[in-house]
């Protein structure tokens, strides 16, 4: 691919994949709320955080677009399924519905305005160069030594709510 | 004149190692059911096939397929319909991509190859990440087992998915703990650069731990015996395929053997030294990764014949209490050897 085609072009492939993928992601996950059924809707949940592992593997960015697939869909959702199939997962559709649409939808409008407002103010700026693959050993680095602090307090933050989880199962 | 040019075109070397990808997914499996079938029935003072294709039954797995083929692919009434239909699918794609990043030999010396082919080698494509793809791709193949669990609207299918998922989510972390073990000695994610690293050693000789860890969890996640709980067919008939006819049992069965053959040649890129051989290094790398992947899978079919199932809470028990911890000793035993020489 040659960069200077790709940098002066007004639409590029990478871009096009990437609206594909998002709008993809963006059905899915009306579908996630709007399904009537709790396990089609985990589903659905599969399709959108698979998504959004195929728009990082877009930018570039392998080593995470894989970690989105390994993590979110091979060990989250799989634990979410296994849950509703060991209490109740029905088939067919089922009222699922509540009386808490209004509260339901102002969260969630909340939370896109706060990360919309956050990413554009950090990275709004910034410019993805689509021209090169993110080596695998540039992320070890950084995470290594400019990210060191924020890396172990996330470990610290998992640790404790593993032992929490422990601690709340445990009857006796 | 002509062949030149056409193998000067990445892209169309690269169209034919996909068909090439391709045909050994195919024609793997059935050459390992047929050694399953014959090895099996040895083992147990059996003939096994005898009269497909007239020569101690080679044609058998040839004549199952067919048979699949034509059977009626039948959709219980209570199932849910499209999940049903779609489980066999999200089975299979996971396993069949996995081949695409097998290496069978070494990189090639001079390479001209653009960026988006794979590079010049034995291989179909040769990511940064490739071992890192393995893992999490063929971790996919659980939902599929999940949809057809549960999509079945069968005691024993749900049974067994539940059991297949819980003993999938524990040997997960073991076989990424000893995979990671190996990245972490060779320096790389990169299948190829494991393959390369090991010119002076096979890995399995410092880490013959995270080896033996490795193995008996493929084993796990592929639910062959002794670890085919969610299968048991004298508990619960055949787990999430027991709704499941024809074609669609036929992508099941498939893809436990594709699994395996896949899973086999990861091992051996991993810790038998991939393409490098000893003794005889005249034989191309090539058949020496074609013959370690063979050797590794008759040892699972070996294993199958030899060991009984084990139980739910043993399973467990096996995972979280003895594998895991020991592959986190394994990592920091490989860190404090890659530091310190």
């Amino acid at each position: 691919m040659d960069p200077e085609a790709t940098e002066g072009a007004v639409v590029s492939w990478p871009a096009v994949f990437v609206a594909i993928f998002g709008a993809v992601a963006a059905l899915s996950a009306v579908a996630v709320v709007l399904s009537r059924n709790v396990v089609h809707a985990a589903l659905y949940l599969v399709v959108v955080l698979g998504a959004a592992g195929a728009i990082f593997l877009v930018l570039g960015a392998e080593f995470v677009g894989w970690t989105q697939i390994l993590i979110y869909v091979g060990a989250i959702v799989v634990l979410l399924l296994f849950g509703l199939m060991l209490t109740a997962a029905p088939i067919g559709t089922h009222a699922l519905d509540n009386q808490q649409r209004g509260v339901a939808f102002m969260t969630s409008a909340a939370v896109f305005g706060v990360f919309t407002f956050i990413i554009w103010r950090s990275f709004g700026s910034q410019r993805i160069h689509l021209n090169q693959v993110v080596r695998t050993s540039d992320v070890g680095r950084s995470l290594f030594s400019g990210y060191i602090l924020p890396f172990e307090v996330v470990s610290v933050l998992l640790l404790a709510a593993l032992v929490g989880a422990i601690v709340l199962a445990k009857k006796d | 004149m002509i062949f030149y040019h056409f193998f000067s075109n990445p892209w169309a070397v690269f169209a034919l190692k996909l068909a090439a990808v391709f045909i050994f997914f195919l024609t793997a499996p059935l050459v390992l059911g047929y050694v399953e079938h014959k090895g099996l029935a040895h083992m147990q003072s059996r003939l096994g096939p005898m009269e497909a294709g007239r020569f101690h039954g080679w044609a058998q797995l040839i004549a199952d397929g067919v048979k699949f083929i034509q059977k009626e692919d039948i959709v219980p009434d209570a199932a849910d319909r499209r999940i049903f239909m779609l489980a066999p699918m999200i089975v299979i794609i996971p396993v069949s991509l996995v081949f695409l990043v097998i290496p069978f030999g070494p990189a090639a010396v001079s390479c001209h190859a653009p960026a988006g082919t794979g590079g010049c080698g034995f291989w179909g494509e040769n990511f940064d990440v490739g071992i890192f793809f393995v893992l999490a791709i063929s971790a996919i193949s659980v939902i599929g087992m999940l949809m057809a669990g549960w999509a079945s609207a069968n005691k024993f299918s749900l049974i067994g998915a539940i059991r297949g998922a819980a003993q999938l989510i524990a040997y997960e972390l073991p076989l990424v703990l000893a995979a990671s073990a190996v990245a972490m000695q060779a320096g790389t994610l990169s299948l190829v650069g494991i393959g390369d690293a090991q010119k002076a050693y096979w890995f399995v000789f410092p880490q013959i731990a995270g080896f033996i860890i490795f193995v008996i969890a493929s084993l796990a996640e592929l639910s062959r015996p002794p670890f085919d709980m969610p299968i048991a067919d004298s508990e619960i008939i055949f787990g999430h395929m027991t709704e499941y006819t024809g074609i669609r049992f036929g992508l099941f069965l498939l893809s436990e053997y594709a699994g395996i053959v896949s899973l086999s040649a990861i091992a051996v890129v991993l810790y038998l030294g991939a393409w490098h051989g000893f003794i005889v290094p005249w034989i191309p790398g090539p058949i020496w990764t074609l013959a370690k992947i063979g050797a590794l899978s008759f040892l699972v079919i070996w294993l199958r014949a030899t060991y009984p199932r084990l139980r739910e809470d043993q399973l467990q028990k096996m995972a979280w209490k003895y594998l895991i911890p020991i592959a986190l000793v394994n990592i920091l035993l490989t860190m404090i050897f890659k530091v310190v020489f």
